[in-house]
């Protein structure tokens, strides 16, 4: 159920955008009222999600340290993973963000008969950056239907992408690489037990819209193929808000932007906010700087605490017996 | 509170970014290059037919091509049956281009907006006036 | 402490998972995995609030009528209050990298122990509550309601874990389960569901100044004691001043160094060191806790425990504080005192009176660490050792949690080590430094009622101890904590028997030459030295030969 709901789901999602182009024809709804609204409820979610977080407070500088702390000038500070300044913190966010530090670090526990060893374990890091990287370029890719002219920085990246130079049109190696790795994604969630444990419906859901995404496009481009200057001259239309109804337009294009709109649609309002949700982590964007500069919370307030005048009150007696100096006297 | 600026800052960012596009695409040509079939070869045909529906060549043609350079250079084929039947000789040169004499505009206004790389001309040479030859 | 489960037992288990998912999974109270219920009048005398008769192996825990309101409220108010915890309850995605970090996980193949699940009770609620898809469609994604049965598997598993922050290091997100788990304790306080274990030592620390609840006089006859024993070893007196006004620094001390052993051994060598060097410096009975339970039950309670130590400083006029061998107590130093009951600018930033050295690190707290003070006496040749007397320990270094994770305290600690002992042995790399694994009994959970989770928790810190006692010959276990003093001799008697468990301070006594006239035959334990051993020997073998001659 928590897998085949979402399954269905996304299956159902693409049929409805491909079956209402190819059968009733309503290219405007789908390829340009549709758009526009998920594009606007994107960037509006996002930005509430954001802020948001940026209206709760962050008290305390709690920062994950792991590393070797700034403290005697010989002891050698692991200024990225342990960081004191701001630079030492951009650094750590960098290598967070685009290389997934900390997921580097990861490892691997086992139990085998009454001992237990730990491992490398990398592949989680290796799917988590290729599947994102991927994604990445192929945004970057898409830009070439939303500009006129391109820029040479997208052909340069199309190029690279297609350097193997197999087939015709040619094969984008992040198509093959994005796939293998959203497959890897999903069946660690399926065949590893611990995994699929903690595994939930809202854990495939966007797994299987990304897939959905991925497959309508690369048989858009290997298999049935459409003619790009067309959907071109959609997407030019949406940038430059002068809309084309789009005509004689292959349906599974639909069933694809339909896709994609759903997926943006969801972005604010679930866990795929982890992507600007990083930048907000307070184990990770602050400096372990808290013994060096003052951090002040914004709501401390005055608590009632037990005195010195009171200890003495209480312990007075008992401490002048043993010689202890009294303020009361 | 500069943590309230900083996270205004990271949501002015995030808009400028998703806002790009449009500011780039504002006023810009939204149609695609109109393609110019006024060649005086094509004009001298009597039946103004490519060799294939022109749907199939507008998603297609790169396909088609590529299955003739395979046949032509790997198997030494050079005949082409299209879907209606009619034999073409498989040349790029002396079949597509003998109607296609203008290949600046007819492909390469196409290619320039869609930005895929054109690279028939690698081999295939094309002089400035647009006469095929060894280049 | 009830009998212990068997060995055999203790480790006949999987570290796996039920096929189907963790909220199909119903959660059984373990009689020996929790602490017994904080009873009222431990609560009422620091002023939590709904303080009431309860216990926790019963099915009804007398919560007051309104409590989901409580607790519902109490999580919105934090999440306007701490950004760490509204972001941890969005941006999980359940990528497993946490789930085999934990020790509490990996010593009972609970899966409810995985980091992630952890968090996941409480952000199953969340979502319920304040998302609008889990308003609308509940289970379907992911989301459920508060119930009774809701409430009591936080507080079982919110005390199964001791916020060592593990899973932290390896989030790619730097999801913190410490943070949800101390906002979980925060509002089960609400309701009045504290553990004794952490009540009693608030209420303590409160009224007299530490956890163990040790009046002035019985600090002055422990420390009196302990002064006994030094003389014994060194043929010095030594005399520690507490609460002299005037002092340039004052010392704090966990309160476990100043009322058990081994904690006693390692607060003998504070005093040792800092006396031997002349050090201007004094100890406080009213501010006689460094560590601080009150973070095991709320934000507010832990400020309240904390003001002691800046108050103290100032009321006694001291120039800045230097702290003992803590873990939680180093982690509130380094995030939060400053922030709490600063700014301390009746201070001086520390300097070191025997080498000059600024503190630069603790420019403003004007706090510094104990390893940080005699790594850089030692650094700078200030101190003679002889290495040797610790010949007969093969030492291996703990990181406590807090220190590694929330501070980075890592070399120093290291260095004074090397420098005191000859033979040294790191445990396998990925079970030290930021990867530490903990003793099993961090956050208040050293208690004796649930002796099997510390044992469990423990587990896998005991495995990597025995690793190197196989490799090396390892036999001493060295840390900077003291609830690490508190609870690995437990867990080494169970596990790894015959490792003695020591402050790193006690070695550096150990090692430390007091004057040319320094020959001990005894180490702080009142142990005798192998090399007297050695030296009675050759004295026994010459007077053979004597005999034989005469």
């Amino acid at each position: 159920m928590r897998i085949l709901a979402p399954f269905l789901l996304v299956v159902a999602l693409a049929l409805l955008a491909w079956a209402s182009t190819a059968f009733l024809h309503l290219n405007l709804l789908f390829g340009v009222i549709i758009p526009y609204a998920a594009f606007a409820l994107f960037v509006v979610g996002f930005a509430i999600r954001v802020m948001r977080w940026g209206a709760s407070a962050v008290p305390f500088r709690i920062t994950t340290t792991c590393g070797q702390q700034k403290s005697l000038p010989w002891v050698r500070q692991a200024k990225l993973d342990n960081p004191s300044s701001y630079a030492g913190v951009a650094g750590r966010m960098l290598l967070e963000v685009l290389f997934f530090r900390s997921l580097f670090r990861n490892s691997k526990a086992e139990k085998r008969d009454e001992k237990l060893g730990y491992g490398s374990a990398k592949w989680l890091w290796l799917g988590a950056l290729a599947f994102h990287w991927s994604m990445l370029i192929i945004v970057v890719r898409h830009f070439r239907l939303f500009l006129d002219p391109v820029p040479e920085l997208i052909g340069v990246i199309e190029g690279a992408d297609s350097v193997l130079q197999i087939g015709i049109p040619l094969l984008y190696i992040t198509d093959v690489v994005i796939v293998g790795a959203l497959t890897f994604l999903f069946l660690r969630r399926v065949v590893l037990p611990r995994i699929r444990f903690v595994s939930l419906s809202i854990d495939y859901f966007p797994l299987f819209l990304l897939l959905g995404i991925a497959l309508t496009g690369i048989v858009l481009r290997y298999g049935v193929r459409v003619d790009v200057t067309g959907v071109k001259e959609v997407a030019m239309g949406l940038v430059s808000f002068s809309p084309v109804a789009p005509e004689g337009i292959e349906p599974l294009l639909f069933a694809h932007l339909f896709l994609v709109c759903a997926l943006i649609v969801y972005f604010p309002w679930s866990k795929l906010m982890h992507a600007p949700g990083v930048f907000f982590s307070p184990t990770r964007n602050l400096a372990n700087n808290s013994r060096m500069v003052r951090h002040v919370n914004p709501w401390n307030y005055d608590v009632k605490v037990h005195t010195y005048a009171e200890y003495e009150q209480d312990f007075g007696e008992k401490m002048r017996k043993v010689g202890l100096p009294l303020d009361s006297e | 509170m500069a943590r309230r600026k900083l996270t205004l800052i990271f949501i002015g960012v995030f808009c400028l970014i998703m806002v790009v596009p449009f500011i780039l695409g504002a006023g810009k040509a939204q149609s695609a290059p109109k393609l110019d079939l006024d060649t005086p070869e094509i004009a001298a045909l009597d039946v103004k037919e490519c060799i294939e529906p022109v749907e199939y060549m507008r998603s297609s043609h790169m396909t088609l091509l590529d299955q003739w350079r395979n046949d032509v250079v790997r198997e030494g084929k050079t005949a082409y049956v299209s879907s209606t039947g009619q034999v073409y000789e498989m040349s790029l040169d002396d079949t597509c281009l003998s109607c296609h004499s203008n290949p600046d505009q007819f492909c390469e206004s196409c290619h320039a907006y869609s930005n895929v790389d054109l690279y028939c001309w690698e081999c295939h040479g094309l002089t400035d006036d647009g006469v095929v030859g060894e280049g | 402490m009830a009998k212990q489960p068997s060995k055999e037992s203790m480790l006949d288990y999987e570290l796996g998972c039920t096929p189907h998912s963790w909220m199909d999974t119903p959660t059984e109270f373990r009689e020996g995995m929790y602490c017994h219920a904080a009873k009222p009048k431990n609560l009422e005398v620091v002023g939590l609030p709904n303080a009431h008769e309860w216990s926790s192996s019963e099915a009804d825990w007398n919560l007051p009528a309104n409590w989901k309101e409580i607790v519902l409220e109490g999580m919105r108010e934090r999440m306007d209050k701490y950004r760490s915890f509204r972001l941890f309850m969005d941006v999980c995605v359940r990528c497993g990298a946490c789930a085999d970090k934990c020790h509490f996980y990996l010593g009972t193949g609970d899966p409810k122990n995985m980091p992630v699940v952890r968090a996941e009770l409480m952000r199953s609620v969340y979502r319920r509550y304040f998302t609008t898809s889990g308003k609308v469609l509940g289970p379907l994604v992911g989301a459920r309601d508060l119930t009774e049965d809701v409430l009591k598997e936080w507080w079982y598993y919110f005390f199964q874990c001791t916020e060592c922050r593990r899973c932290s290091a390896f989030c790619p997100y730097g999801i913190d389960q410490a943070e949800i788990t101390i906002m979980g304790r925060e509002i089960l306080n609400l309701l009045g569901l504290n553990t004794d274990w952490i009540a009693g030592p608030v209420a303590n620390c409160y009224m007299k100044g530490n956890h163990v609840g040790l009046e002035p006089q019985t600090i002055l006859g422990n420390v009196e004691f302990m002064m006994d024993d030094l003389e014994d070893v060194t043929g010095r007196r030594f005399e520690p001043t507490f609460n002299r006004k005037g002092a340039e620094i004052l010392l704090v001390v966990p309160s476990g160094d100043l009322y058990a052993e081994p904690g006693t051994f390692t607060f003998m060598g504070y005093v040792m060191l800092l006396e031997h060097l002349g050090i201007d410096y004094t100890l406080s009975t009213y501010a006689s806790e460094g560590g601080n339970f009150g973070f095991f039950t709320s934000n507010e309670m832990a400020k309240r425990l904390n003001a002691k130590m800046y108050a103290e400083a100032e009321r006694l006029g001291v120039k800045w504080i230097l702290g003992g061998e803590c873990g939680h107590m180093w982690r509130l130093v380094n995030q939060y005192m400053d922030t709490w009951n600063g700014p301390a600018d009746f201070l001086e930033q520390p300097v070191s009176p025997v080498t000059g050295t600024v503190f630069a690190n603790a420019a403003s707290t004007k706090m510094v660490h104990i390893t940080e003070f005699t790594a850089d006496l030692i650094y700078h040749g200030k101190l003679k050792l002889d290495p040797s007397r610790n010949d007969h320990l093969v030492v291996t270094y703990h990181d406590s949690c807090n220190t590694a994770r929330a501070m980075g305290l890592l070399e120093e600690p290291r260095f004074i080590i090397k420098n005191v002992c000859n033979n040294f042995y790191e445990m396998p790399e990925e079970t030290i430094r930021e990867k530490t694994l903990c003793c099993g009994s961090g956050s208040g959970l050293n208690a004796g009622e649930n002796m099997e989770l510390r044992l469990r928790g423990g587990l896998p810190r005991a495995e990597a101890v025995r690793t190197v006692r196989d490799a090396y010959g390892v036999n001493t276990l060295a840390n900077i904590c003291a609830l690490d003093r508190a609870s690995f001799p437990a867990l080494m008697d169970y596990w790894v028997p015959g490792t003695r468990v020591t402050g790193v301070h006690e070695l550096v006594a150990n090692a430390l030459v007091l004057g040319d006239d320094d020959h001990r035959t005894l180490d702080l334990r009142l142990e005798e030295l192998p090399s007297a051993r050695a030296a009675a020997a050759d004295d026994a073998g010459a007077g053979d030969e004597e005999a034989n001659h005469g």
